[in-house]
């Protein structure tokens, strides 16, 4: 087991390296000069010159390198313009907002997704069975910004019952909190439990078909503990992938629904950095995003081999 | 007398090829499959779905005479109504207009990611499937690639190119090309291995020519049905980059620079917001479904419904 976990990481680390190349590549590929796309048009040549030694975009190629990778190892990702933050803090400032609304959306998905997908597949081909199918397509299809749009219309416009935006911390207010995250973390979840739903379904499907399964059955056994304690615990392994993917699918959707609800998260800092040009911060938040993406892949894949004895037997 | 399959040869083509390539076969094929697809109600909804926004975008100039630009500010805030059948926004522009050209910019920009897509992620997949030598550097960059968000990485990209319509299709391209090279370089990879291209390595036919005539086209049902759900995700991403502000400069039409003006007036006029937002659903909704319909028929391993 540990050696497996090793292995893991060690496969990891060789992307994570090339996602901090990436980034790297990113401000240098801004067409002409970064510096003076920060500085605006009404800059002096020496107002841009200031920037560029600031940013050490005068530094040879190798340098800069050396330099992103010397700062990447001691956790400085450098300044960000917009803030005047450091860029690793505005992160880590912002995460937990994210990661709390992403948690959220996250049980919604799971509640939602299981149970469509369960239902569905115990009874295939009835009216629930297509019911619950066509709203998952519905929800595959709804963009989540704009499901966001018709709630607030609704819930906050019209009815008055929830805050149009903002965020309130869960440690401030708990209520608060969820009166702030209800229509967001909705809004997120809906995308991901019709895939979940869709993907549970097949695969309770599929399991429902085996032998076994007619063998507890034909025993005596009741229906629901064959459902399950038999079907779904062999039905959750596929599923526990999905999982590792909806938590990218959600963090990544969670730019447009956090600037949507004024939720001070990542999502809403990213898309700052950007409108604002704020070169440093875009790079910086994106490597700090997808790094912690692949270590939560990671954390699924050893999961999954934790889960499923068959994974765990490696012969490589 | 000289056998056909040598004659075949002699005349360039390899015995499997000369199979395949039989007068009529590909058409029947290509009958049998589009006979499938249209007795599969999924598919013909999403068609459906799907088509009513395409005529809409092909017919623009014809149905929808005002220009998407033209502001008429005495006109402002009108619901919807015979003349004005999206009502207008608060410049006064005819959202019937706005609407339509809308969904031909989102057509559009979708249907160029797919094409980028089609091109790049082809040639990159069978390049690392077939050469086992390029696969390892290939697909390191690749899975780099594929750690990012889609989303966040088309964002990154914009914030590097700028927002403009071509800008978008770029980013959204680049986006998605690691995940179509990885479906195509799976396919390459076990059809490289199949025996009848074995032989036609064996018969002597060159790299490209195998890759073009014997797994290139074998390799096309899993492509096809990736491609049709990335339309969909293409046009649902350059919704929510233009949304946000990062896609194409307003005052252009599209859906999402529709919605995020809309957005201030929410409460005087919910159909700014609303109808391209239906328009928007109907669009990924039909291409959704008409993805789950190919799958079904043309690699039914793939099928989720059984």
């Amino acid at each position: 087991m540990t050696r497996l976990i090793l292995r893991r990481f060690a496969s990891a680390l060789p992307i994570l390296l090339m996602v901090s190349l990436i980034t790297f590549a990113l401000m240098r590929l801004v067409p002409g000069d970064p510096s003076a796309v920060i500085a605006g048009l009404s800059a002096t040549p020496e107002q841009v010159a200031a920037i560029r030694s600031d940013l050490g975009l005068d530094q040879p190629l190798p340098v800069q390198l050396w330099r992103w990778y010397a700062g990447l190892l001691h956790g400085d990702l450098g300044r960000s313009l917009l803030l005047g933050q450091p860029v690793v803090e505005a992160t880590f400032l912002r995460l937990p907002v994210t990661l709390a609304l992403s948690a959220y959306a996250l049980v919604l998905t799971l509640l939602l997704g299981l149970a469509c997908g369960i239902i569905a597949a115990l009874r295939q081909n009835s009216w629930v069975d297509q019911a619950a199918m066509v709203a998952a397509m519905f929800g595959i299809s709804m963009p989540s910004f704009w499901l966001g749009l018709l709630m607030i219309l609704v819930f906050a416009v019209n009815l008055h019952w929830l805050p149009t935006g903002g965020y309130i911390a869960f440690s401030d207010d708990p209520v608060g909190w969820l009166r702030t995250s209800t229509m967001p973390a909705i809004s997120l979840a809906l995308l991901q439990a019709g895939l979940l739903a869709r993907i549970t379904r097949s695969t309770m499907l599929e399991v429902l078909r085996q032998d076994y399964i007619r063998t507890a059955r034909a025993k005596g056994l009741p229906r629901h503990l064959v459902v399950f304690k038999h079907a779904l615990a062999n039905a959750l392994i596929p599923i526990t992938t999905v999982v590792g993917i909806t938590v990218s699918l959600l963090i990544s959707a969670s730019v447009v629904t956090e600037t949507l609800f004024s939720i001070p998260g990542i999502g809403q800092l990213l898309t700052q950095a950007v409108l604002n040009r704020d070169y440093p911060m875009v790079q910086g938040g994106l490597l700090i995003v997808t790094g912690l993406l692949v270590l939560v892949n990671l954390v699924v894949d050893i999961g999954y081999a934790l889960l499923d004895p068959r994974v765990r037997y490696d012969p490589a | 007398m000289i056998p056909p399959e040598l004659r075949a040869e002699a005349q360039g083509e390899t015995p499997a090829e000369a199979a395949v390539e039989a007068p009529g076969h590909r058409r029947r094929l290509f009958a049998a499959t589009l006979g499938r697809l249209l007795r599969h109600r999924l598919f013909l909804t999403g068609l459906c779905l799907f088509g009513i926004i395409l005529i809409a975008a092909v017919l623009a100039p014809l149905i929808a005479p005002e220009d998407p630009d033209r502001l008429a500010m005495r006109f402002k805030f009108l619901p919807p109504s015979a003349e004005h059948p999206f009502g207008t926004d608060n410049f006064g522009r005819s959202q019937w207009s706005r609407v339509i050209y809308g969904a031909q910019l989102s057509i559009a920009m979708g249907l160029a990611v797919v094409a980028l897509n089609a091109v790049f992620g082809t040639l990159i997949g069978a390049l690392a499937g077939y050469f086992r030598r390029l696969d390892n550097p290939i697909m390191r960059i690749n899975d780099a690639l594929m750690a990012f968000p889609a989303i966040l990485l088309a964002i990154g990209i914009t914030a590097v190119l700028g927002p403009s319509t071509i800008d978008v299709v770029i980013a959204l391209a680049i986006a998605y090309i690691p995940r179509t090279a990885r479906i195509v370089r799976a396919s390459v990879i076990v059809l490289r291995e199949m025996e009848y291209v074995q032989a036609a390595i064996a018969a002597g036919a060159g790299h490209w020519r195998i890759l073009r005539h014997h797994i290139l086209p074998n390799a096309m049902a899993p492509l096809i049905v990736q491609l049709s759900f990335l339309f969909a995700y293409a046009v649902l991403s350059e919704a929510t980059l233009s949304f946000l502000g990062l896609g194409a400069v307003p005052p252009t039409p599209t859906w999402g620079n529709i919605m995020a003006q809309g957005r201030q007036y929410m409460t005087e006029a919910p159909w700014i917001i609303t109808i391209p937002g239906v328009a928007l659903m109907i669009t990924v909704l039909g291409l959704n479904l008409l993805g789950d319909g190919l799958r079904d028929v043309l690699d039914p391993r793939l099928r989720v419904q059984p």
